[in-house]
């Protein structure tokens, strides 16, 4: 288990890259805590692959260091740097057993045939596979070797991070729970350091206990889930974290209040002068339909039924704004007014988020 | 997969049937013709059964040149198949050199056979050629003409030079449809090259396997024109493998109904021989998925 | 205009992959296939594309006999969850490939496939080649290639499974509002009860190759027939418990505690109103994740003693998951909650909100909520 620090570190698949758009991966500075579990959340090409090749050593970095602990590893090959990866999909030793397949990696490491015994036999009731031990891995459902793959991560008790690479991309919405809740227990009962890379924010959200946001080669943010999801430092994270994302609605600024349009939208805090593009951002969650003419006025377009919510569409001064109802409100579309919760409302200058002083 | 039932599609059919009838149904039908008849010339023709069968299971030449014909093949699968194998292992898997290994691999398997054995007897002459040259000035007792070790060394090089690329290249398409993230994990999992050859390269290989070892099969139990360029059969009988024999018997000496008889039981060892290894890969196959079941 | 299907099977090698099935899809619908992998969508669209033929049963396109019709003269578009697009042709082309099979005039060709490349916004896109888009925008051209012909029967199978998760949502949204505009039958297979939802329309689910239950979406939702529709509609999976109703109480089995949960948290309850006109006998309730709750919502609640497995957090909401003795549930809490695993939870149901299935999984009472909303 290790304390990951990524050192200055940046990449370019170009030879001699010059300006700041060449870099697939641009500067980063961080400090990854050891036990900690942490999801690389972005949408393709945003560079989240990139750094994960590189912390498994398959990408040697254009620039700056990588320490597992103290150790310098930048330079060091993938079997050298004793980490454990899952794969998007399922490798598994098509010929060997299910047993043969968990006991791989320590067999060739030279574990004692009793300790491997038994640590198979442990992982293999974590996994759910104690009655298919016996069985060839080929022939088996997708589910189940992905199974074997996420099995074969854990078996090793001492490896510095496990990686995970958009593993439940083959697997049933249905067998999704069941995988990420053994994840999710995995991680505390062994502990270990676990990145895992995803594009999809519900399992980068249950999975981590902070989510690194990526955009366009960047870090955006690193935070818990509910950082994210209350206090989003820049719009693409607003809009990336949650269904629907974040609404933003461009507005002026002034002390406790903004306005947009019309309307005054009362805040939870107080700003200075801001200058640039100033918006406000509020979740749907955090936005009321009300009755009594209090709030916004909006043109409510259509309800969409989800079931245990509705999303009501609507629209603000020309903007398109999404509203999250409970599940038993009566709407129906035509005029509507809109309140928001002043503590939930974010205000950002050229995307990112002001911080503003208590009122 | 079910389709549509569709009663005009037979139609389609009806050309290849055609030919395939002319081209295999109507010569075989001919040798069976001939394999149960003899004649005294001019054309008459008369029932003989099964002695001509009888007479080619007991005659001491052809199971001399079967026995010459198993060494042949056994010898050359056994070298071409590691050799292949190897050869796929060690080429580039891509960029430039890929490109050019793979058109110099090729580039054997694109010359004709009978020039494949002429090239190779002119190699190995020892009077003008560069390799009998070479070997008879390093003081090695090379020459493929009269010499019985010499012969078969040189028929055996040649067909590995010939084929070995065969081989290497249905590996090597088998070896390429391997994910990366295969040669990955097993870095991770520390396995040794061995294993990551015994465990993920020679499973994905199998098919491809199966299809080369049966194609070396049947073009080297076949095989006749290098040989015959090249040595004609000699010195003596010793490189006069099945085909070469045949001839022999059906052009030389022109016994068309041993000659009949015995192309026949040839035929149908080659069938025979394919049907079970394939069969039994097969078999093997799916018991292995079964298992997982 | 209507699709129907009318007593068809599929037996494949002996084995059946498709249950008698009785379907009628009206034209300008909306039909959403809802059902796990092997569930059996696939089979069914291909066989309402005419790419299988049934092996009992027929299919009719408007009161037709089309059964033994060749795809290609069924007037059908489909679009698969793999980009499949002609990799050497521009967008335009791809577009204007279904077309120009058909003989019609340049212009008229040429109308369509602008219309229809508008619509999904790929206009500006028209000269390039599809292997130069990006995912989303390989899948519209895919989508629009499906449109452009006017087929009066558009079969989506899992088309935005291989999209990121923000594309995806994208898309989804605009799929009904592209469907409202072409007037065809459309039938999109998914694997996820939320995108059913979030496209309306008419949903069957799908459990082994027979369709369970077929109707507008909300109402499959609120009302299934059965426990399995209820657990194929349900993400995170609906809860279940096993009860025993004699008399006014109700009976379950309770392992994980004896006492100290306090007087309701027994191993028995009082019957609820919905109950309360059924036989005795056993029962299984269904309640869904959102509905089962960590605080009292009040009196005549349901109160179960559990205890805490694995919580995970989503950021404006927690998914809780909790042992209560053999089985494990879910409940979708509000807010971020984090317990400790192994830590008793108190969890409560509003009884309103629970459904009743018979020992044959059949539907005995609905939840009451469900009928008023």
């Amino acid at each position: 288990m290790a304390k990951i620090t990524l050192d200055a570190l940046a990449h370019s698949y170009l030879p001699h890259p010059k300006a700041d758009r060449d870099y697939a991966l641009k500067q980063l500075n961080h400090v990854w805590a050891d036990g900690e579990a942490y999801a690389l959340l972005g949408a393709s090409g945003c560079g989240k692959t990139t750094l994960l090749n590189i912390i498994s050593g398959l990408l040697t970095p254009s620039r700056g260091r990588i320490l597992f602990n103290d150790r310098d590893v930048t330079q060091t090959s993938t079997a050298e740097r004793n980490i454990a990866q899952v794969f998007q999909f399922p490798v598994v030793y098509d010929t060997m057993t299910v047993r043969a397949n968990l006991a791989f990696p320590l067999k060739n490491r030279g574990a004692p045939a009793a300790y491997v015994a038994q640590r198979v036999q442990q992982i293999a009731r974590m996994i759910g596979l104690e009655d298919m031990l016996e069985r060839k891995a080929r022939g088996l459902t997708a589910d189940a070797k992905q199974k074997i793959s996420l099995g074969r991560g854990m078996v090793r008790e001492d490896v510095n991070a496990i990686l995970f690479d958009e593993p439940l991309t083959v697997i049933d919405p249905q067998m999704k729970w069941e995988l990420r809740t053994q994840l999710r227990a995995l991680h505390r009962e062994f502990g270990h350091t676990m990145i895992y890379v995803t594009h999809d924010q519900t399992e980068a959200l249950t999975f981590a206990d902070k989510v690194v946001v990526m955009h366009d080669g960047r870090v955006v943010q690193i935070g818990t889930p509910q950082e994210l999801f209350e206090t989003p430092e820049h719009t693409f994270v607003g809009y990336f974290i949650g269904s629907p994302g974040m609404n933003l609605l461009p507005a002026t600024v002034a002390g406790d209040e903004a306005r947009v349009g019309d309307s005054r939208v009362a805040l939870g805090a107080r700003y200075g002068a801001l200058s640039g593009k100033v918006e406000i951002g509020v979740r749907p969650e955090f936005l009321r339909l009300n009755g009594v003419g209090a709030g916004l006025p909006v043109q409510v377009i259509r309800i969409e039924d989800v079931g245990r919510h509705k999303i009501v569409r609507a629209r603000l001064d020309g903007h398109e704004i999404n509203i999250v109802a409970p599940e038993g409100d009566q709407i129906a579309p035509g005029a509507a007014h809109v309140e928001a919760d002043p503590r939930r409302v974010n205000v950002y200058v050229d995307d990112w988020r002001v911080q503003g002083e208590a009122a | 997969m079910n389709k549509n039932v569709n009663q005009k599609a037979w139609f389609l059919v009806l050309p290849v049937l055609l030919l395939v009838a002319f081209s295999a149904v109507v010569p075989l039908m001919t040798v069976v013709n001939y394999s149960v008849q003899d004649t005294f010339g001019n054309n008459a023709f008369f029932w003989n059964g099964i002695a001509w069968f009888s007479d080619t299971l007991h005659s001491p030449r052809v199971w001399g040149s079967l026995g010459r014909q198993t060494i042949f093949t056994a010898i050359i699968l056994a070298i071409q198949v590691p050799l292949g194998i190897f050869v796929a292992l060690n080429m580039p898997k891509r960029g430039a050199w890929a490109t050019i290994c793979l058109v110099l691999m090729a580039l054997p398997l694109l010359i004709p056979w009978n020039v494949v054995g002429t090239i190779w007897q002119i190699f190995g002459r020892v009077d003008i050629g560069l390799l009998g040259y070479t070997l008879f000035h390093l003081g090695i007792d090379y020459n493929y003409t009269q010499g019985f070790y010499s012969a078969w060394a040189t028929v055996v090089v040649m067909d590995v030079w010939h084929w070995t690329s065969l081989v290497a290249l249905l590996c090597y398409a088998g070896l390429q449809s391997i994910p990366q993230a295969y040669y990955q994990a097993a870095r991770i999992d520390q396995a040794s090259r061995w294993k990551v050859f015994r465990y993920i390269e020679l499973p994905k290989m199998r098919g491809v396997l199966t299809i080369a070892i049966l194609l070396r099969f049947m073009d080297s139990f076949k095989i006749y024109t290098e040989p015959f360029v090249l040595t004609g059969g000699g010195p003596g009988n010793s490189t006069t493998f099945l085909s070469i024999d045949l001839v022999k018997m059906a052009l030389g000496q022109f016994d068309l109904g041993p000659a009949a008889a015995f192309s026949l039981m040839y035929f149908l060892i080659i069938l025979l021989v394919s049907w079970v290894f394939y069969t039994v890969m097969m078999q093997i196959d799916k018991d292995d998925a079964q298992e997982g079941k | 205009m209507a699709l129907e299907l009318s007593g068809v099977e599929k037996t494949v090698a002996g084995r059946p992959h498709i249950h008698r099935t009785d379907l009628r899809l009206e034209k300008g619908t909306m039909n959403v296939l809802l059902g796990a992998t092997l569930s059996g969508k696939t089979t069914l669209m291909r066989l309402m594309a005419g790419l299988e033929a049934p092996s009992v049963g027929r299919i009719l396109w408007d009161g037709r006999d089309v059964t033994g019709m060749r795809v290609q003269d069924r007037n059908v578009a489909m679009v698969y969850q793999q980009f499949i697009n002609y990799p050497s042709m521009s967008v335009y082309d791809n577009i204007a490939s279904p077309l120009m099979l058909t003989r019609r005039p340049r212009a008229e060709i040429d109308r369509a496939v602008r219309a229809t490349a508008e619509m999904l916004q790929l206009t500006p896109l028209l000269q390039r080649r599809p292997l130069e888009l990006s995912g989303g925008q390989q899948q519209r051209c895919a989508l629009a290639r499906a449109l452009v012909k006017g087929a009066g029967l558009v079969l989506l199978d899992e088309p935005l499974a291989n999209l990121d998760y923000k594309l995806r949502e994208e898309l989804r949204q605009e799929i009904p509002k592209i469907f409202e505009a072409s007037g065809a039958i459309f039938v999109y297979a998914t694997t996820e009860p939320e995108e059913a939802l979030l496209l309306g329309g008419r949903t069957a689910t799908l459990w082994q190759g027979r369709v369970t239950q077929f109707g507008p979406t909300p109402d499959v939702y609120r009302r299934p027939k059965d426990a399995i529709t209820a657990r194929v509609f349900s993400d995170p999976p609906m809860n279940f418990l096993e009860v025993v109703k004699t008399g006014g109480r109700l009976r379950f089995a309770d392992p994980t505690h004896g006492g100290g949960a306090g007087g309701g948290g027994g191993a028995d309850q009082l019957v609820f109103a919905a109950m309360a006109g059924l036989a005795d006998g056993p029962y299984t309730l269904g309640f869904r994740a959102n509905h089962l709750r960590l605080s009292d919502p009040g009196p005549g609640a349901l109160r179960f003693a559990t205890r805490v497995a694995v919580t995970e957090i989503t950021g404006s909401e927690t998914f809780v998951h909790l042992d209560h003795g053999p089985s494990r549930w879910v409940a979708l809490v509000h807010g971020v909650r984090d317990l400790a695993p192994g830590a008793a939870q108190p969890a409560f149901v509003d009884p309103a909100q629970v459904y009743a299935f018979g020992p044959d999984g059949a539907l005995a009472a609905t939840a009451a909520y469900a009928t008023a909303a």
